[in-house]
């Protein structure tokens, strides 16, 4: 069974052992050029390369999460996408989905590490805790840490996916009980491709992984590690509520007329103006909705330290660190509010105590006045 | 104790471009506090119409937008000026780096802030121009003005097409992302809303108890200064110019 499943084929190969056809392969590769954002001139090469290069390994850990991303990541809309990926990945490691379990599957691991060194791509779903040496999270009787090093080291290409492993998480938020951290607080020396989201979208995972199998190289990152294609615009620069927006046509609450004419979520707290993701261009299952879409606003779980920034059904965020109700309108109207308060007081307070000065000017100021000539 | 209406001369403190810059500062903060709180929050007008025949609160960013840059064209006039303008204009009012700033500084907080007694009424004491803890808390405000225009250029980059707000895009993995941008944005609103409450408050106030147009100079450019602190040599000099005037005015005659 190993030895067969050892066997190097091309991606092509393992999508017509598979029983698809070839029509149903371009049909997959014309998606994923779409959706990794190449222009339709590159899908021959796509093409080409898939039925040319070999499978790459991948290594998936799972660490501080709730497993929502693999879920996520198995509901891709084409079933070739997860049967591509999920072929290659329960091949060497992902305690969710593989067959092996126990000391089986961490031999496969151990196996597949040292046969890939330098090879493999290692994917990382979950924030990995740190507090009290790390027992927050064992695995195999292994702390996370211990783990994600080891694992980083042979990797090719490390991928964080879903929110815990790209920023920390939810795990992460206040109070950050276990001191749970993202992959790049760890992994210092290599680039991470983080791939944000709660769970991310399943074509972005499946499009990044495909990207590096396809061209051998990262795709391109912005300043914090996403990849440009698919988290360089914001949710609100691409939602199809925009024109609302600009009009000015707000949804005041969830059970009024304007939200059922699906006016602008912006006043209920939409977080689409802050978070960077592709939910209005790709949609989630089979693109047919996001949750602006179904009228819920963005509660930004792609950006970074979101469970923090709520309440998510508010415009303002709490401050962090201030109390429960500690707005930025509220803090204000305080220092406003002493600074004016301050003033009548220093206003009164100067009538008292510079009444000398006051009332010799006066006094000057009226003997110059009778002494005005006609 | 000799009491005599102390004599004033007029002179010229705030040049035009500094009163310029004051009042484009004035114009643009008022706007971009208004329009700043209605993209916060906007109103709910929900007329009955097509997103497609109205565009206002399009607009409402529109004018944030350019009156941004309208302040930081002004803020960096300013800063220019601070090199070229007269002595009351010059940097060196701004930043307390000598004791005699500090001195100042003191005096103000004893007399002004804390309304004590001054005891020796030192001339020197009374500011021509800034006295050094205004001075310094425009400093302060400046400072806060170019945070405020980084992170509002930092906001709108992404959807900018110009490498002017691209420049500092930067700052938003620096502070954690778009949302902690956005809110340290919005908390700044508030210093400068406070700041002008206490602005113009103790504007009034030197205003009230000097008595020599603190308030209006900043119309006209002029202040009042005693007499006494002014060079003998120079009221040669006045004189001169007087006399020279009134034999024009005969010559003329």
């Amino acid at each position: 069974m190993k030895k067969l499943l050892q066997r190097e084929e091309t991606f092509y190969e393992s999508i017509l052992r598979k029983g698809y056809s070839r029509r149903d392969f371009l049909k997959f590769a014309t998606y994923m050029a779409a959706f990794m954002g190449l222009d339709h001139s590159m899908v021959g090469q796509l093409v080409k390369t898939m039925e040319t290069k070999k499978r790459i390994p991948v290594i998936w850990e799972h660490f501080q999460e709730c497993t929502g991303c693999t879920e996520s990541f198995i509901k891709s809309d084409h079933p070739l996408v997860a049967d591509v990926i999920l072929d290659t990945i329960s091949l060497d490691y992902t305690d969710t989905l593989m067959a092996a379990a126990g000391h089986q599957a961490e031999e496969a691991k151990q196996e597949s590490m040292k046969e890939n060194y330098g090879k493999y791509i290692l994917v990382v779903e979950g924030a990995i805790p740190t507090k009290d040496e790390g027992v927050y999270c064992t695995i195999a009787g292994r702390t996370a840490v211990e783990i994600i090093k080891e694992s980083a080291a042979g990797a090719a290409a490390i991928l964080a996916f879903g929110s815990c492993s790209a920023w920390g998480g939810v795990q992460a938020a206040s109070p950050n009980p276990t001191g749970a951290v993202p992959v790049d607080a760890i992994i210092k020396d290599k680039t991470i491709v983080k791939v944000p989201g709660c769970p991310p979208i399943a074509e972005v995972m499946t499009g990044v992984v495909l990207y590096y199998a396809m061209f051998g190289a990262l795709p391109e990152l912005d300043s914090e590690g996403r990849p440009k294609q698919f988290y360089g615009k914001r949710v609100h620069d691409s939602c199809y509520r925009r024109p609302y927006f600009d009009a000015g046509l707000f949804a005041e609450s969830f059970d009024s007329e304007e939200a059922k004419k699906g006016y602008c979520l912006y006043k209920l707290g939409c977080r689409g103006p802050v978070t960077y993701n592709s939910c209005g261009t790709m949609g989630w299952n089979n693109g047919v909705s996001f949750p602006i879409k179904s009228g819920y606003p963005c509660i930004g779980c792609s950006e970074n330290n979101f469970w923090d920034n709520g309440p998510f059904y508010e415009r303002l965020e709490n401050v962090p660190g201030m109390g429960i109700e500690a707005t930025a309108d509220k803090i204000g109207k305080v220092v406003l509010g002493a600074a004016a308060a301050g003033a009548a007081v220093h206003a009164i307070a100067t009538n008292f105590f510079k009444k000398d000065e006051l009332d010799l000017n006066k006094c000057l100021g009226e003997l110059n006045e009778k002494n005005l000539e006609e | 104790m000799k009491i005599a209406t102390p004599n004033y001369k007029r002179v010229y403190v705030w040049e035009l471009a500094v009163r310029f810059f004051h009042w484009t500062t004035v114009l643009s903060l008022t706007v971009l506090v208004i329009t700043g709180f209605i993209i916060a929050n906007p109103p709910s007008f929900n007329l009955n119409v097509e997103p497609t025949n109205s565009f206002w609160f399009g607009y409402i960013r529109l004018i944030h937008f350019a009156f941004a840059y309208i302040l930081i064209a002004n803020l960096l006039f300013r800063i220019y000026w601070a090199f070229a303008g007269n002595q009351f204009a010059n940097w060196r009012n701004f930043i307390p780096y000598t004791k005699k700033h500090w001195q100042n500084i003191m005096h103000v907080l004893k007399v002004d802030i804390f309304l004590m007694k001054d005891k020796e009424h030192k001339l020197s004491d009374i500011s021509i121009g800034h006295n050094a803890l205004a001075a310094f808390s425009y400093f302060i405000m400046t400072l806060f003005f170019i945070l405020q225009a980084i992170t509002g250029l930092a906001l709108i980059a992404d959807t900018s097409g110009w490498w002017f707000p691209k420049a500092f895009h930067w700052i938003v993995p620096m502070l954690g992302g778009d949302i902690p941008t956005r809110y340290i944005h919005h908390l700044f609103t508030w210093f400068f809303m406070t700041f002008v409450v206490i602005h113009v408050y103790l504007v009034l106030y030197h205003d009230y108890v000097e008595a020599r147009g603190e308030a209006s100079s900043m119309i006209s450019g002029f202040k009042f200064v005693r007499a006494e602190r002014f060079r003998k040599s120079f009221d040669w000099l006045l004189e001169k110019i007087k006399g020279k005037e009134k034999k024009n005015d005969k010559d003329e005659n």
